[in-house]
C-alpha cells in the first residue's frame, strides 16, 4: 500500500512525495567515487539494466535507496496501523475479511522491503530502532487519524491510489530487489484499491447515513491526499543525478496530476464533492488547478507535531517491546531449530 | 436426525472460531515480529472463513443469515468456550491458546470429516487441510520457544497453566452428547479430549514445559450453554460497532 518516500523541505534534497524529511546527502560525497567504475555504472543504468545487490554503485546511489526503501518500509508497517483499528469492526464477514487480507498485505509488504533494504546493508532490527526512536520517517498521511470506518475506505481507495501512481514510477527503477519488490506490491495494491472503491461505492450510494460519513471522511482526507506526493520539487544537479540513476523516477507535481486525472472523476461520478473550490482540469494546459496544500501544516505534522504521531510510535514502541522476549529467544543459540514437518 | 441437535454442534463450531479469528486478527500490526504478525493474520482469516462456511449451514438450516447471526447476537446467545474469549494478553498466551485449541479443532475436523451428516462431512474434510497448517504453526513454535531461553520457557508455562482450565472447557458436553455420538456425527467430546491429551503430550513432552497435572483442574466450562466471561461482551460490542449503525445497510 502506500507511499512515502523522501522529501526535504530544508534542502533541494527532494524526493518523491509522501513525505519524509531525512537530513541531506552530502553531494560531494560523489567526488570520492572512482571515475572509471562510476562511468560504467552510469553506462549499465542508461542501457536499462538493474543493478544488483553485490555490484558496486555510488555511496550516494547506496544510501538514497536504503533511506527510500526502509521509510517506504516504515510506512507499510505504521500505515496498517490506522486502517488495523477497523479490521475488528469491519461491518459483514465480507468486509471483515478483506480488511484483515488487505491490512495483512501491508505488513507482508513492509517485510519484502525491509528485506529489498537489507541488500543494501542495513538490517531490519536497525531500521525498526530508527523508526522508533524518530530518527527514520514514514508517509506523513498515517499521522492523522482514522476515525470512522468510512475514513479507512477512503485510505484503502485514495491513499493506496496514490501509493500505486507513485510505487508505479519507481518499480521502474534502477535497484533490482527494490523495483522487484515494487511489482509484486503493485499487484497486490491493485485489489486494495478495488476493494477500497467498492466500500467507498457502497457507502456513497448507501443509506443517507453511510453517504454523510463518506463524504465527512473525504472532506477529513482530502489535504492530507493533496500533500501526499510531496511539495513540487526544486530542480537541481542533486536531482537531476538522481534521475539520471533512476532512483527518482517523477516529479511530485507529475505523481499529483496524475492521480488527479485518475481519481477525481471517479469521485465526482459517486456524486461526492472534493472539498476543494478551486479544483478544476484546466483544459488549455491540461492540469489540474487546486488549492495550493498547507505545506506548513505538512513540514509542521512530518516533524512530529500531527493528530497522531506520538500514538503511532508508541504502538510501534510498545509493540517491539512486547515482542522483545520472542526475537531474544530466537537468536538463543541454545535453542534447538524445529523444521515444520509439512 | 435431530435437528436442534445438529445446529447446537454447528452454533459451537462456528462461534469458537468466530471468536478465536478475532482476537488472531487483533495481532496485526502489534506481533512480535513481522512474520508472526502475518502468520496470526492469515489464521485469522481462515478461522473466520471456517465460521463462515459453518453459519451457512445454520442457513440452510433455517437459521438467520451469517451477518445477522454473527453480528447481533448477544453474549448469553453465543456456544464458544471461554478459551477462545480471554484477551490476547502477551504473545506467549495467544500462542498457547493457538497450541491448544488447534490442537482439538484439527481432530474434531477429522473426525467431522467421517460424519453420518453429510453437509457437515463435506465442510470438515475441506476445511481440515487448513487447519492441519495452523496445527504445524502452534506446535513449531512451541517446540522452538518451549526449548529456547529461561524467560521465554517462563513464560509459556505460567500461560499454559492459565490456560488448561479454560482449554479443558473445549470438551465441555452438549446436552445432545448421546444423540450425536449414536447417529454417527461423530465420537463426541470425550473422544475427541482423549486423542487431544495424546497430541499436547507429545509437543510438550519435546519442550521444557510440563502439563499440569489435569487431575487437580477445574475445567471452566459453561460457554457452550451461553455462560461467557467478562470479556466476550465488549469484544461482541466492538464487532458489531460500524454494522449496527444500520443493520440493513449494505456496507
Amino acid at each position: 500500500m502506500v507511499r512515502r518516500f523522501l522529501l526535504n523541505l530544508k534542502s533541494e534534497n527532494i524526493m518523491y512525495g509522501g513525505g519524509n524529511v531525512f537530513e541531506a546527502t552530502k553531494f560531494d560525497d560523489l567526488q570520492t567515487e572512482d571515475p572509471a567504475k562510476l562511468a560504467e555504472f552510469e553506462a549499465r543504468i542508461a542501457r536499462g539494466e538493474k543493478i544488483e545487490p553485490n555490484d558496486w554503485m555510488p555511496q550516494l546511489y547506496r544510501k538514497q535507496l536504503i533511506r527510500m526503501i526502509e521509510q517506504h518500509a516504515h510506512s507499510e508497517i505504521i500505515g496498517a496501523l490506522p486502517e488495523g483499528t477497523w479490521i475488528t469492526r469491519a461491518p459483514g464477514f465480507r468486509r471483515k475479511m478483506a480488511q484483515m487480507a488487505k491490512v495483512q498485505d501491508e505488513v507482508g509488504h513492509a517485510q519484502l522491503l525491509y528485506s529489498a533494504a537489507e541488500t543494501l546493508g542495513k538490517t531490519r532490527e536497525q531500521m525498526l530502532t530508527d523508526l522508533i526512536n524518530g530518527k527514520s520517517k514514514y508517509s506523513n498521511v498515517f499521522n492523522y487519524p482514522a476515525y470512522t470506518w468510512a475514513d479507512s475506505n477512503i485510505i484503502s481507495w485514495l491513499i493506496d491510489a496514490g501509493a500505486i501512481v507513485n510505487q508505479m514510477a519507481n518499480a521502474k527503477g534502477s535497484y533490482g530487489p527494490y523495483s522487484r519488490a515494487l511489482e509484486r506490491i503493485c499487484a497486490e495494491e491493485a485489489f486494495h484499491l478495488k476493494y477500497g472503491h467498492d466500500a467507498v461505492v457502497h457507502m456513497a450510494t448507501g443509506t443517507p447515513k453511510q453517504r454523510e460519513m463518506i463524504q465527512a471522511a473525504l472532506n477529513r482526507w482530502w489535504p492530507p491526499i493533496m500533500t501526499f506526493f510531496g511539495p513540487s520539487d526544486k530542480m537541481s544537479t542533486h536531482t537531476e543525478t538522481l534521475m539520471r540513476w533512476k532512483v527518482k523516477m517523477a516529479s511530485n507535481d507529475e505523481c499529483r496530476q496524475q492521480f488527479l486525472d485518475m481519481y477525481v472523476p471517479k469521485i465526482w461520478e459517486l456524486g461526492l464533492t472534493v472539498p476543494d473550490p478551486n479544483l478544476k482540469k484546466n483544459m488549455e494546459t491540461g492540469q489540474w488547478e487546486y488549492t495550493e496544500p498547507d505545506w506548513d501544516e505538512f513540514k509542521r505534522v512530518i516533524n512530529g507535531d500531527g493528530p497522531c504521531n506520538a500514538e503511532r510510535l508508541a504502538v510501534r514502541r510498545t509493540a517491539e517491546e512486547r515482542g522483545a522476549w520472542v526475537r531474544r529467544a530466537l537468536l538463543n543459540p541454545k535453542a534447538k531449530y524445529v523444521r515444520p514437518l509439512a | 436426525m435431530n435437528e436442534l441437535a445438529i445446529k447446537d454442534l454447528l452454533y459451537k463450531l462456528a462461534d469458537d472460531q468466530l471468536i478465536l479469528g478475532h482476537r488472531n486478527s487483533e495481532w496485526t500490526g502489534f506481533g512480535p515480529i513481522l512474520e508472526e504478525d502475518i502468520a496470526f493474520s492469515s489464521m485469522a482469516q481462515d478461522k473466520i472463513g471456517h465460521s463462515l462456511a459453518f453459519y451457512t449451514l445454520l442457513q440452510e438450516l433455517g437459521e438467520a443469515d451469517p451477518d445477522t447471526v454473527a453480528f447481533t447476537r448477544n453474549a448469553n446467545q453465543f456456544h464458544n468456550s471461554q478459551l477462545v474469549e480471554l484477551p490476547n494478553g502477551e504473545y506467549d498466551f495467544s500462542l498457547i491458546r493457538h497450541f491448544l485449541y488447534d490442537n482439538a479443532e484439527i481432530i474434531r475436523f477429522e473426525m467431522l470429516s467421517q460424519s453420518s451428516y453429510d453437509p457437515i462431512a463435506k465442510v470438515a474434510t475441506k476445511l481440515k487441510g487448513e487447519v492441519k497448517y495452523h496445527v504445524l504453526h502452534a506446535n513449531t513454535w512451541i517446540k522452538n520457544l518451549g526449548t529456547s531461553t529461561e524467560e521465554a520457557i517462563l513464560r509459556l508455562q505460567s500461560s499454559l497453566n492459565e490456560a488448561i482450565p479454560y482449554a479443558l472447557g473445549l470438551f465441555e458436553p452438549s446436552k445432545y452428547e448421546q444423540e450425536l455420538i449414536e447417529a454417527g456425527v461423530y465420537p463426541g467430546e470425550e473422544a475427541v479430549k482423549a486423542e487431544w491429551l495424546k497430541r499436547i503430550v507429545a509437543v510438550i513432552e519435546k519442550t521444557d514445559l510440563k502439563l499440569p497435572s489435569l487431575a487437580t483442574v477445574e475445567p471452566k466450562l459453561g460457554g457452550r450453554y451461553g455462560e461467557h466471561t467478562e470479556h466476550l461482551q465488549p469484544l461482541l460490542d466492538e464487532m458489531a460497532e460500524v454494522f449496527k449503525i444500520d443493520p440493513t445497510a449494505e456496507w
